[in-house]
C-alpha cells in the first residue's frame, strides 16, 4: 500500500510521518506541493509544520496549492486523508472539514504530552483503536484552538464526527476539548496532536500514535481485498 | 495611483486573546477607561490600471478572510502615499 505524505515549503514533519508509514509496514511516498500528481497513492498525510510560513492564516495559502486540488478531488472520491496539525489547518482552509483553528486562548505555544480519548472509530485512521481509550501523544501548536459555529459543533457532536477529544487538560482552549474530527464520510480527519511523534519508545512518549498508520493499511488492506 | 484596501476582523463572537492581551497591558500605560481591544489586519491592493471591485472583492473572499472566522470590508482609497 502507497500512502503519500505532501512536503509544502515550510513542512516540518513530513519526515516523520513518512517513518510512522514505513514503521507501519507500508510504502511511504513523497508528494511536493507543486506537482497535482499523487503518485498512484491509496492515501495522503498533510503533515505539520508551518506551510508558506503560515502567512496570512495557517494554510490559507497551501489550499491553493497544486497538489491540493487533487487531493480535494481524491478526498471528495473517498481516498482516506489525514491532516495532522499545519495539516489539519489546510484542511479547513480548503473546506474539506468544517470551522477553523485560531490563536491558542493563552497565547503560548504549547508543546508537550497530551492524554486524548479516541471518540470515534468510524475513520480508516482510527479503526484500530478502542472507542473510549486514552492514548498520549504528543501536542505543539501555536494556534491549534478549534473554533465553529454552534450549529456545526451540534452537527459534529450529534454526528459522532468527533474523532479525539483532549483529556486531563485542555492545551489551546479548543470548543468541546476538540483535538480531532472527521468529514462526513469519515475519509477525511483533521488532528491537532501529532500521532507520527508517538511511534517508537525511543523518541515518543508511547508508541500509541503508530494506530492512526495500522489502522489505515489495514483498512487498505481489507478494501484491496475486497476489490 | 488608486488601492483597494481590505480590512480583516476576526467575527465579534470568536474570542481575539491578541487584543484582549493589548487591553490587559494598558493600565501599565497609565490608561483606563477602555472597555476592549480587537486586533484585525488592513491589507492594501494595487492594481496595475484602475481598481478591479470586482477581482478585489475576490481575493478578499476567498483568500484574504476566511469567512469561518472573519469579516472583511473593502473600500477604493485615493490619492498619493
Amino acid at each position: 500500500m502507497r500512502i503519500g505524505v505532501v512536503t509544502f515549503p515550510g513542512s516540518l514533519d513530513d519526515g516523520d510521518a513518512r517513518r510512522a508509514v514505513s514503521l507501519a509496514g507500508a510504502r511511504d511516498v513523497p508528494l511536493w506541493h507543486n506537482d497535482p500528481d499523487l503518485r498512484r497513492v491509496d492515501a495522503v498525510i498533510l503533515p505539520g509544520g508551518f506551510s508558506y510560513g503560515d502567512y496570512l492564516r495557517c494554510g490559507a495559502i497551501a489550499r491553493f496549492a497544486p497538489v491540493m486540488q487533487s487531493i480535494i478531488a481524491a478526498a471528495g472520491a473517498g481516498m482516506p486523508v489525514l491532516g495532522i496539525c499545519n495539516g489539519f489547518q489546510i484542511l479547513c482552509e480548503a473546506h474539506l472539514l468544517p470551522g477553523a483553528l485560531v490563536r491558542n486562548r493563552h497565547l503560548h505555544f504549547r508543546t508537550r504530552d497530551q492524554a486524548l480519548r479516541i471518540e470515534s472509530t468510524s475513520t480508516p485512521w482510527t479503526s484500530g483503536f478502542t472507542e473510549g481509550s486514552q492514548v498520549i501523544i504528543p501536542v505543539k501548536n501555536g494556534e491549534g484552538r478549534y473554533v465553529a459555529d454552534p450549529a456545526i459543533l451540534d452537527d459534529l457532536e450529534s454526528a459522532g464526527r468527533v474523532v479525539a477529544r483532549y483529556v486531563s487538560g485542555n492545551p489551546n482552549g479548543s470548543q468541546h476539548d476538540i483535538a480531532a474530527i472527521r468529514n462526513e464520510a469519515g475519509n477525511v480527519v483533521g488532528i491537532m496532536p501529532h500521532p507520527e511523534h508517538a511511534v517508537e519508545a525511543l523518541t515518543g512518549p508511547s508508541t500509541d500514535g503508530l494506530g492512526f498508520f495500522t489502522s489505515v493499511l489495514a483498512h487498505l488492506s481489507a478494501a484491496g481485498a475486497k476489490s | 495611483m488608486a488601492r483597494v484596501v481590505v480590512d480583516v476582523m476576526l467575527k465579534p463572537e470568536i474570542l481575539d486573546p491578541q487584543g484582549q492581551a493589548v487591553a490587559n497591558a494598558l493600565p501599565r500605560l497609565g490608561v483606563s477607561g477602555v472597555e476592549s481591544v480587537r486586533i484585525g489586519k488592513r491589507i492594501e491592493i494595487e492594481f496595475t490600471g484602475d481598481p478591479d471591485l470586482a477581482q478585489a472583492q475576490e481575493i478578499a473572499d476567498r483568500l484574504l478572510a476566511n469567512p469561518v472566522i472573519e469579516d472583511f470590508t473593502l473600500r477604493v482609497e485615493d490619492g498619493p502615499r
